[in-house]
């Protein structure tokens, strides 16, 4: 059914209104029958399977869940060496998470944005918002007036008390050579498994409050230094929800998530040398190579191959099967007459 | 709301708040959920393209769309008038609501632009519910469970309709004839719909959401977008999620059906000549057409 129109004539002829034979057509009653068959889909798959809600981790069901575990982070915390301290922007102006795709590093392009003081917003604050006993008050002001040589044979100290027991394990007795850190350590766990340490690490002084990203970061630190040995690792990598395990795809429970982001999550999956779920520039890379992907979808009738395949693969021959049927009929009976 | 379609403990009638299924091959790992979405969206675009269409009798195109709009001079030069004109112009009510369409319009594919019309209203219509009572709402409210249920699978609707329609327009290059915009917009529509499920997902405030907030935040922030938009700030994310977003969507999507409206149908590729221009000039030459 080649005609004679050439590539400009026919886009040309396309672009005008339609010649050919038309079809009743009533565009309000389709628009109705199809909101009646999406509210009668919803309902029924809503009567059916429900949805997914899975109460959030608290900072209590953590602490009490791992002392040991929670502690360690707190700790980490104070040292300065967890994941949030040593972040970079848009928290911080350390380096460990910031990424660059060559010398292009937007993060650092925007600088410190949300200002976290690890150490000050999730153990000192909350500490020094507790009733001030007299060992904690002496412990606190041990602890600030120390020189940082001071502090770091404390933290070396109290690692060690730490180390090699379970995360889910109580607080050991002593931790020799510590100073002030078994005092606020033991504090802070009692406050948050109590429950005060969630509240007070969401409010941070304000009543109102709709911002949860010092609680989150601080939980999100134990699951980047203990991983799926983390209270939070633990649940998450039960669930399928880390990124190594398609995870941004995937739901809580057996309902389906957000399959739509396949592409996304795909290329950290990629078994290549240099997987992109551990590069450490892997984020910033795998969202280039979707704002390219996301452009060339965006401008397919500009692209050559991608605007041709569909006619080089001509399913269109399918979907108007009987138009061409028709058209083949009354050429045919044209050319007899 | 019907009180047996609401269930006192908020499940369904098959209970899927259990560990789900997942299948290994290689590096592809996929939950049995998904798997079945996946599968369906498939199963119902081959059953598009393959399916008979619903039969319907052929009507002599007699082009009633021209000159309807010319005579409107009482209209004068104000601007008001000329945007009258304009509008007209482009989108005359026998374009805006038709009572006729092409004759080549048949097939199920093209079912799945009005099915994801409906998919959205009902996103819209279920999202505004959940907005009344607030965020929180859904997770001790036996009825507010199930209207989160209802938006949450209108979403699931509104995004799987969505891709098939895309799959179509693809196949049959729908961008022919100057309707590059229409497929622009259509791509943008996804694009936005997808952020906006995105902090849908952020503004759940339950466990995915926690996790959600938290693994998402390190693209965010590699991408200088963070420093902007904080997933971990759960104020924001809403209020993108039912202000602006939706805004943006419905505004992005009204154009797309516009465009669709003002340029019609694009015609199947390849269509005879005839129909191109005109019985007059198309049947001129009998070899055009075959």
């Amino acid at each position: 059914m080649k005609g004679q129109l050439s590539g400009r004539e026919r886009s040309q002829l396309e672009a005008v209104h339609w010649r050919g034979p038309l079809r009743h057509y009533d565009i309000l009653k389709e628009a109705t029958i199809a909101v009646g068959i999406v509210l009668v889909l919803v309902l029924l798959l809503s009567w059916v399977f429900s949805s997914p809600d899975q109460p959030p981790v608290t900072l209590r069901q953590w602490a009490q869940a791992q002392p040991t575990g929670f502690s360690q982070t707190a700790l980490s915390e104070l040292a300065g060496t967890s994941d949030s301290a040593q972040y970079g922007p848009p928290y911080n102006s350390g380096s460990q998470e910031t990424q660059s795709l060559g010398p292009i590093s937007p993060e650092r392009l925007f600088g410190v944005r949300i200002p976290v003081n690890s150490a000050q917003a999730f153990v000192l604050r909350p500490l020094a918002s507790l009733p001030a006993t007299p060992k904690l008050r002496a412990a606190l002001r041990s602890w600030a007036a120390a020189s940082r040589a001071q502090r770091r044979r404390w933290v070396a100290a109290e690692q060690r008390a730490l180390s090699g027991r379970r995360l889910a394990s109580a607080l050991p007795r002593s931790a020799p050579g510590a100073g002030p850190l078994p005092e606020l350590l033991g504090q802070l766990l009692s406050m948050a498994r109590s429950g005060a340490l969630d509240a007070q690490l969401v409010a941070q002084g304000n009543f109102y409050t709709t911002n949860y990203t010092k609680p989150l970061l601080f939980l999100g630190d134990s699951w980047k230094a203990q991983k799926s040995k983390s209270y939070w690792g633990e649940l998450v990598t039960a669930g399928h929800l880390r990124s190594s395990q398609w995870g941004v795809m995937n739901e809580t429970g057996s309902w389906p998530g957000q399959p739509w982001l396949w592409l996304y999550t795909m290329w950290y999956q990629l078994p290549t040398n240099a997987p992109l779920s551990t590069s450490p520039n892997g984020d910033i890379a795998v969202l280039a190579i979707m704002s390219v992907l996301s452009l060339a979808l965006l401008l397919v009738p500009f692209i050559p191959v991608l605007r041709d395949l569909p006619r080089w693969i001509p399913l269109h021959r399918w979907i108007w099967r009987r138009y061409y049927r028709q058209a083949k009929a009354e050429a045919g009976g044209r050319g007899s007459r | 709301m019907a009180q047996g379609f609401v269930s006192q403990s908020g499940q369904g009638l098959i209970n899927l708040n259990h560990p789900d299924h997942y299948f290994h091959w290689g590096f592809l790992l996929i939950s049995l959920a998904n798997l079945v979405v996946i599968a369906i969206m498939l199963a119902l675009f081959i059953l598009a393209i393959a399916l008979p269409f619903l039969p319907s009798t052929s009507l002599p195109n007699r082009e009633k769309d021209q000159g309807d709009h010319q005579e409107d001079a009482a209209a004068g030069s104000t601007w008001t008038g000329r945007l009258r004109r304009f509008g007209l112009r482009y989108l005359p009510p026998n374009k805006l609501l038709p009572d006729t369409q092409p004759a080549y319009v048949a097939s199920w594919v093209y079912v799945f632009g009005v099915l994801t019309i409906g998919g959205l209203v009902m996103v819209i219509v279920t999202g505004l519910l959940l907005a009344i009572a607030g965020p929180a709402w859904w997770h001790f409210s036996p009825l507010g469970r199930f209207i989160n249920s209802m938006h949450l699978w209108s979403v699931e609707l509104f995004m799987g309709f969505m891709a098939i329609h895309l799959w179509g327009k693809y196949w049959m290059s729908a961008w022919r004839g100057k309707r590059q915009l229409t497929w622009i917009t259509g791509v943008l529509a996804f694009l936005v719909a997808i952020f906006e499920a995105f902090t849908g997902y952020l503004s759940q405030t339950n466990f995915d959401s926690q996790w959600i907030a938290f693994e998402s935040k390190d693209a965010f922030n590699a991408g200088g977008i963070g420093a902007f938009i904080n997933p971990m700030n759960f104020g924001q994310a809403l209020m993108l999620h039912i202000s602006l977003l939706p805004l943006v969507l419905i505004v992005i999507a009204g154009l797309h059906v516009l465009l669709v409206r003002i340029r019609g149908v694009v015609p199947p590729a390849e269509a005879g000549p005839q129909d191109l221009l005109g019985e007059d000039q198309g049947a001129m030459d009998p070899e055009v057409g075959q």
